[in-house]
């Protein structure tokens, strides 16, 4: 399924669109990293949370928990979520 | 993840005076690693340490918190990084910059049973290389605090000893409300320079705890220690301690010097019990601050930059007046070192990792300050002139010598 990846992100992407496969939002992040490898930590703290400015939405709506079910038509969006200076 | 740095090969040169003798003493070229909210910079000097080259910014963007050159080959670097967004990670340099490539495993917390809160990085604050013989070895101290060893030259980590799962070490650690503004932190991982197994850490808070078994088991060392006044609180309960910096004489592994959160102190072992030296700074200056920097190789020769502690602790310079304190007899005179620095109206302070000491003799000073500015004397602290201004915020300075 597509991923839209953040600016933030885009160094280890290299690009703002990226494919990725799995079953849940989880697996989804965990075939995320197996191609680039560190970003799920960035995103994903040690204790499987979904770090503080980091948002991700499944077809437009805030998904809040990683063992959300994901069809491989689904859109995933990652997004960071911090303003100040 | 590979970096590739944003470089500027500028010069820039400092004002102030050189001795001959520190052009002719002078062997290797000095690099200042400078850390801060914004992006990290190198700047290396030439052999008088005149003029210095920029290259950065490094991670534009991102917190890193500290800097180092690993010792002992002199090119290694380790850089601890987070940005508001992204969760932490350690960067690793084997040629001195040019490159990065992200730690494969940066410093967590193992994972909590179902159930149970577990928790997680901030950032890693503090980053310390094992000793001359332990090639590959690094430990790191994170906010919220836990400690961290590497022995692939920080490309994966591991939680190390047991600090991190201790109840009564958790305890003294207490929550956020407990710890800096920007969260608790383990810092001044120091390892003894002949023994492996010997270490000492610094909690703020929890006080100062060493092992002697390779970190099995921790021993407080908190004794003559003070606690802030008029609160009833119990000097014996680490939890009350907030040391701000530990530093170990490299000349004297014996004597270790703090800068506390309560004033100046000096510890020479096999004593446990803490000496406050700083009753002998100025009344109006106190001997409040963050940074401690000991002489490479004079164990009674350290330098200080005291803040204003006073009232809601506002964390500047002492009347505006910034200024640097050393003791060339390990705490019983002070001496005000400020020529060149602003003689009024300089409200900015310098924190616990951002002022070093170079190698060199004589002995080369640097600080970097909340504001932005790096400073340096090449001749330990007499005269001072700035290297670079507009920076980010400074959090942490190391001088190294470049292989």
């Amino acid at each position: 399924m597509k991923v839209l990846i953040p600016s933030a992100l885009r160094s280890y992407t290299d690009k703002s669109e990226a494919e990725a496969q799995g079953a849940t939002l989880a697996a989804v992040l965990a075939n995320l990293d197996s191609q680039y490898p560190g970003i799920r930590f960035r995103m994903i703290d040690e204790q499987d949370r979904i770090r503080r400015h980091i948002r991700i939405f499944v077809n437009g709506d805030q998904a809040r928990d990683l063992s959300q079910p994901l069809a491989a038509a689904d859109e995933v969006i990652i997004v960071q979520a911090l303003s100040g200076g | 993840m590979a970096v590739k740095p944003n470089k500027q090969k500028l010069a820039t040169r400092a004002q102030g005076s050189t001795s001959r003798g520190a052009r002719a003493r002078q062997r290797s070229p000095v690099v200042v690693l400078v850390a801060t909210r914004k992006g990290a910079w190198l700047y290396h000097g030439d052999a008088a340490r005149k003029s210095w080259r920029i290259d950065g910014p490094h991670f534009l963007g991102h917190v890193v918190s500290h800097l180092v050159l690993d010792p002992r080959d002199g090119r290694t670097l380790l850089a601890a990084a987070k940005t508001g967004h992204l969760g932490p990670t350690v960067f690793r340099s084997t040629d001195l910059g040019k490159t990065w490539k992200e730690a494969a495993k940066p410093p967590a917390f193992a994972k909590a049973p179902d159930g149970e809160q577990g928790r997680s990085v901030d950032h890693t604050f503090w980053l310390a290389p094992g000793r001359a013989a332990d090639t590959g070895v690094w430990y790191a101290g994170t906010s919220p605090q836990g400690l961290f060893r590497s022995s692939d030259g920080g490309a994966t980590w591991e939680p190390f000893s047991t600090v991190n799962d201790d109840p009564q070490l958790r305890e003294w650690m207490g929550t956020a409300q407990d710890g800096t503004p920007d969260g608790p932190k383990l810092h001044s991982v120091i390892v003894d320079p002949r023994d492996s197994s010997h270490f000492y850490i610094a909690m703020s808070g929890g006080g100062v705890h060493e092992s002697v078994d390779g970190g099995r088991t921790w021993k407080t060392l908190i004794k003559g220690l003070e606690v802030p006044e008029g609160f009833g609180f119990d000097a014996s309960k680490p939890t009350f301690h907030d040391p701000h910096c530990i530093r170990l004489c490299p000349s004297n592994p014996d004597r270790l010097y703090q800068q506390n959160h309560c004033g100046i102190y000096r510890l020479d072992r096999p004593s446990d019990t803490w000496v406050r030296i700083g009753k002998n700074m100025p009344k109006r200056v106190g001997d409040i601050g963050f940074p401690m920097v000991v002489h490479p190789r004079d164990a009674d020769a350290v330098w200080v930059f005291p803040m204003d502690g006073t009232s809601v602790w506002p964390r500047t310079s002492p009347d505006g007046r910034p200024a640097v304190y050393a003791t060339r007899n390990g705490g019983k005179s002070w001496q005000r070192l400020d020529a060149g620095l602003p003689a009024k109206q300089a409200w900015w302070t310098v924190k616990r990792q951002a002022m070093t000491a170079d190698a060199v003799d004589p002995v080369g000073l640097y600080f970097g300050t909340t504001s932005g500015e790096l400073w340096m004397s090449r001749d330990e602290g007499r005269r001072w002139a700035p290297i670079a201004q507009h920076l980010p915020e400074i959090y942490a300075v190391e001088a190294a010598t470049v292989s």
